[in-house]
C-alpha cells in the first residue's frame, strides 16, 4: 500500500488502522442504538399486552351471562283496565306474576325469609320487559309463556365461579333422609365411603356443605359423618340435582349469595331453567342500577350523537382554517398571533373546555344540560386545534412543485389549492381529524362539567335529549359498589376500544383510498 | 433601380418589404426580431435582501433566450418575474417594469392568473400532476375555457402532445398516471401541458438539469422546434446547452445583468471580463 513509501521505522500512525478502529466504533454505536430501539419497542408491546390482557381477562366473563327461564302465567286479573290498550297493559302487576312463577318452582317453601331470598334470584325490574312483551302482543294475556331474564348479578357471579370455590362430590348411594316433624331439619345417613369423601374434600376448613338427593337439598349443620344433621333447604320430591354434595369453600357469611339461593340455583340449573347465554343485555340495554340489566346502549348512542356533532363542527371548520392559514393568509403579526393561540389551545386541559361549555353554552346560551349537542360543541372546541395543526402539517408536506405547476398553467390560487394541493394533503388531514375525533371519543372530564354524567335510563333519540357517553358510562360503572360492575366496566372499555379501532380502521381505509403518489 | 417598365406604364408599386434580417452570417438571429418582453430597471427584494439590481433587457419573439450565470446570481428570480410567480412568495417585492407586447405586467389591471396563461413555465424538476397523462394536458385548457367539448379537448391534448414529441410514446396509454413516465417523458409532458394553453412566452427553469443526455437532447430538439411559434426563455447551467439552443444569451452575476447579446457573440467575444471568466470556467 502507500504506507510502504514511508521510511521504515517511522512512527507515523497507520491511517487505515485508525479508520478501521473508528469504523468499528461507529458500527458498535449503530448496533447499540438499534438494540435500544428494539428494547423500547419490546417494552411498549409488553405494556400493551399486559394492559389488553388485564382488561380482557376481567371483561370476558361479562360478555356472557346466566339466564333464568320461567313459565310465567300472564294473569288477566293482574292487568287492570282495557286489555287492548298497550299503555293499560303495561300498568299491570307483572312483578307479582314473575314472583308467582318463581315461587311455583319451589311450592313447598313457606317461610317468609326464605321466600324473600328466593325472589332475589331475579330482579323485579324484569317485570318491565315482561310488560312490554305482553303489551306488544295482548294475545298472551291468560296464557303461560316461557320468559327469559338475566339471573341476579350475585347468583351470576356464583355460577361463573367468582363468588366462592365450588367442589362437587358424587355420592355413591342416595342418603337415607329422615325429616323431623316441622320439616326444617332432617337426619341424613350417608354411606361410609360418601361420608369419608365429603370429609376429605372439606378438609380443615369450615365451609358450607350442601347435600342434594331426590330433588331435595340439605345443608349439613355439623361435620360430615355417616349420620349427619342437615337443615332442609329444598323439600325432596321434585326434579333436581341427584345424589351429590356441594362443598362451598367461602362461608355463607362472607358472600352475598346464600346457601339456599345456591341450592335453588343448582336445582333450577339441573331442571334446565338456568342456562349460560351471550350477554345481549350488555349491548341492547341502557344503564340500570341492577348490574345484570345494565347495558351500554344509551352511552353508545350518546357517544355516536356527540361524535356526529363534533365531526360536523370540528372537521370542516378545522380543515377550512388550516387551508386558509396555510395557503391564503398573509404572514403578519395577526396570523402569527392566531397561530400561537391555536397551538396553545391544543395544550389546554380538557376540563377547561368543559367549564367553558358550562358557562357559555348552558348558562349563557341556555342550551339543554346533558345533551350531546353541548357535549359535541365542547369536544369540537377541544378537537379543533388538533385538526388545524395536523391539517396544516399535511398541507405543508405537499411538495411546492405541485402548487407551482398548477399556478404556472394559470390556475387561480383557489384552483391550485382545491384541485391539486388538497387532494394530496387529504390522507394526512383525515388521519389528523380521526386522531382528534378518537381523542374526543375517549374524553370524560369536560362532559362531567356539562352534566353528561347523569343516570340515563332511555337511549337518546337526538342531539338534544339527555345522554351520557361511553367513557362517562365506564366512569359511572367503575365507581359503582356492585362487584358485578367490575367485569362490566372492563367489558365497556373493550367496547370503547373496539369503537376506536373501528374508527382507526376507517381512517386507514380512507387513507389508502385517497392516497396518491407524486 | 428600375422601377418603370418601358411604355410609360406605371408599374404597381410594391410596398418596400421590411428588411427583417433574422439571422447573421452564422445563421444566428439578430436583435432585429420584434421584441416580446422588455424589462427596465427590475429590482427584486426578498425581505430586506436585494436579489436583482436594475435588470434591463429586451427579449426577442420567436427565438430562444438563455440566461446563464453562477448559482444564486438571480437568473431564476428574474425568470420568475416574467410570469409573476414571485407573487406567490410573500416576502418577494418587484420594482421596475416588465412589458410584454408593450403592456407592463406589474400594472394594477393585470391579472396574474391570465398572465400565466400567456406566459407558461417549465420547472427544473418535472412536476406533472398526480393525474393521468390526458388530464395533465387537458387541465390548463379546461380551466381557461379554451375547450368546451370532449372532442375539442381530445384535439388539444393530441396536438399538444404531438408538438411536445410525446404523442407516439403515450398515445395508447393516455389514462396512465403522468407520474409513471420516465424523467425525460415527464418533462416533455410538462411542456405539452404548458403549450396546451397556447401561451406566447414559455419560461424554462433549468429544464434538463434532472435528465440524462439522451432525454436532454430530445428536449433541446423540442425547444428548437418550439422556437418558431413561441418566445422561449431558458435558464441553464450548461454553457454548451445555451450555445446549442439559444439565439440570445444573457449573463447574470451577483444579481446584475452583466451583458446580453447574440449567443455567438457572448461565447466568442464577450465584452465583459466576468463573462469571459465564467464561460471559460474560471469561476462559477
Amino acid at each position: 500500500m502507500t504506507d510502504a513509501a514511508l521510511p521504515a521505522g517511522a512512527s507515523a500512525p497507520d491511517p487505515s488502522a485508525a479508520i478501521k478502529k473508528r469504523l468499528a466504533a461507529r458500527y458498535r454505536a449503530e448496533r447499540r442504538f438499534r438494540a435500544y430501539g428494539i428494547a423500547a419497542i419490546a417494552v411498549a408491546v409488553a405494556a400493551l399486552l399486559v394492559l389488553v390482557g388485564s382488561i380482557v381477562s376481567q371483561a370476558y366473563s361479562a360478555f356472557w351471562t346466566y339466564e333464568l327461564a320461567l313459565d310465567v302465567t300472564v294473569d288477566p286479573e293482574r292487568i287492570p283496565g282495557d286489555p287492548s290498550n298497550p299503555a293499560d297493559i303495561q300498568r299491570g302487576d307483572f312483578g307479582v306474576m314473575l314472583q308467582n312463577a318463581l315461587r311455583g318452582e319451589f311450592p313447598d317453601e313457606t317461610r317468609n325469609a326464605r321466600i324473600r331470598e328466593l325472589l332475589a334470584l331475579s330482579t323485579r325490574l324484569n317485570s318491565a320487559t315482561l310488560g312490554r312483551r305482553v303489551a306488544d302482543n295482548p294475545a298472551l294475556i291468560g296464557q303461560t309463556i316461557r320468559f327469559k331474564m338475566p339471573i341476579s348479578d350475585e347468583v351470576d357471579r356464583y355460577l361463573k365461579g367468582q363468588a366462592t370455590g365450588r367442589d362437587w362430590v358424587r355420592l355413591d348411594a342416595a342418603p337415607a333422609v329422615t325429616p323431623d316433624a316441622d320439616g326444617e331439619t332432617a337426619a341424613l345417613r350417608l354411606s361410609p365411603a360418601d361420608a369419608a369423601r365429603i370429609a376429605d374434600a372439606v378438609g380443615d376448613a369450615e365451609p358450607s356443605v350442601i347435600v342434594f338427593s331426590n330433588g331435595g337439598a340439605w345443608r349439613l349443620s355439623g361435620p360430615a359423618a355417616q349420620t349427619a344433621e342437615g337443615e332442609q333447604l329444598i323439600a325432596p320430591g321434585a326434579p333436581g340435582v341427584e345424589d351429590r354434595a356441594l362443598i362451598l369453600s367461602t362461608p355463607e357469611a362472607d358472600r352475598r349469595v346464600s346457601d339456599a339461593q345456591i341450592a335453588w340455583t343448582e336445582t333450577l340449573r339441573a331442571r334446565g331453567d338456568v342456562k349460560a347465554a351471550f350477554n345481549t343485555y350488555l349491548f341492547a340495554n341502557t344503564d340500570s342500577r341492577e348490574p345484570e340489566l345494565a347495558g351500554v346502549f344509551a352511552a353508545l348512542m350518546g357517544s355516536i350523537f356527540t361524535m356526529l356533532v363534533t365531526m360536523v363542527l370540528a372537521v370542516p371548520v378545522g380543515v377550512a382554517t388550516a387551508i386558509y392559514l396555510e395557503e391564503f393568509a398573509p404572514k403578519n403579526r395577526w396570523t402569527d398571533l392566531v397561530e400561537v393561540n391555536i397551538n396553545n389551545l391544543a395544550a389546554v386541559p380538557s376540563i377547561v373546555f368543559g367549564l367553558l361549555g358550562l358557562a357559555v353554552f348552558i348558562n349563557f346560551l341556555g342550551m339543554p344540560r346533558s345533551a350531546p349537542l353541548v357535549g359535541g360543541l365542547v369536544l369540537a372546541l377541544m378537537t379543533l386545534p388538533v385538526v388545524i395543526i395536523s391539517g396544516r402539517a399535511a398541507l405543508k408536506a405537499v411538495p411546492p412543485s405541485i402548487r407551482e405547476a398548477a399556478l404556472a398553467v394559470g390556475a387561480s390560487r383557489t384552483q391550485a389549492v382545491f384541485g391539486h394541493v388538497l387532494p394530496l394533503a387529504m390522507p394526512g388531514i383525515m388521519t389528523g381529524s380521526i386522531i382528534g375525533l378518537a381523542q374526543a371519543l375517549g374524553e370524560t372530564a369536560p362532559l362531567l362539567m356539562i352534566g353528561m354524567v347523569a343516570f340515563v335510563a332511555d337511549a337518546p333519540t337526538g342531539v338534544t335529549s339527555p345522554a351520557t357517553v361511553m367513557p362517562v358510562q365506564i366512569f359511572i360503572w367503575a365507581t359503582s359498589a356492585e362487584r358485578a360492575f367490575e367485569a362490566r366496566t372492563a367489558a365497556a372499555i373493550i367496547i370503547l376500544l373496539s369503537l376506536m379501532i373501528l374508527m382507526n380502521a376507517a381512517a386507514i381505509f380512507l387513507r389508502r383510498k385517497f392516497e396518491r403518489r407524486w | 433601380m428600375n422601377d418603370r417598365e418601358p411604355g410609360g406604364h406605371a408599374a404597381p408599386l410594391t410596398p418596400p418589404t421590411p428588411v427583417v434580417q433574422t439571422h447573421d452570417m452564422h445563421g444566428h438571429p439578430l436583435a432585429s426580431l420584434p421584441v416580446k418582453v422588455c424589462t427596465r430597471d427590475v429590482d427584486v427584494f426578498y425581505g430586506d435582501k436585494q436579489a436583482l439590481f436594475g435588470v434591463s433587457m429586451d427579449i426577442p419573439d420567436c427565438s430562444v433566450t438563455a440566461f446563464i450565470g453562477p448559482s444564486g446570481c438571480g437568473k431564476s428570480t428574474f425568470l420568475r418575474c416574467i410570469n409573476r410567480m414571485n407573487d406567490t412568495i410573500d416576502i418577494a417585492r418587484v420594482a421596475g417594469s416588465i412589458e410584454i407586447d408593450g403592456a407592463n405586467i406589474y400594472d394594477r389591471g393585470i391579472d396574474p392568473v391570465l398572465l400565466r396563461a400567456r406566459v407558461g413555465m417549465v420547472f427544473q424538476k418535472p412536476n406533472p400532476f398526480p393525474k393521468s397523462i390526458y388530464d395533465n394536458v387537458a387541465y390548463g385548457p379546461k380551466i381557461h375555457g379554451l375547450v368546451s367539448t370532449k372532442d375539442e379537448t381530445d384535439a388539444v391534448v393530441e396536438d399538444s402532445l404531438k408538438r411536445a414529441g410525446l404523442w407516439a410514446e403515450v398515445a395508447d396509454r393516455l389514462d396512465a398516471p403522468g407520474t409513471g413516465l420516465s424523467g425525460g417523458q415527464q418533462q416533455r409532458l410538462v411542456i405539452a401541458r404548458a403549450i396546451a394553453v397556447k401561451p406566447e412566452v414559455i419560461l424554462m427553469d433549468e429544464p434538463c438539469s434532472a435528465l440524462d443526455p439522451i432525454a436532454t437532447a430530445k428536449i433541446e430538439e423540442l425547444i428548437d422546434e418550439l422556437r418558431e411559434n413561441f418566445c422561449i426563455i431558458i435558464v441553464t447551467h450548461s454553457m454548451a446547452q445555451a450555445a446549442r439552443v439559444s439565439q440570445k444569451t444573457a449573463f447574470f452575476h451577483l444579481g446584475k445583468l452583466v451583458e446580453s447579446g447574440p449567443t455567438e457573440e457572448i461565447f466568442t467575444n464577450p465584452r465583459d471580463e466576468r463573462t469571459q471568466d465564467y464561460i471559460t470556467g474560471r469561476f462559477g
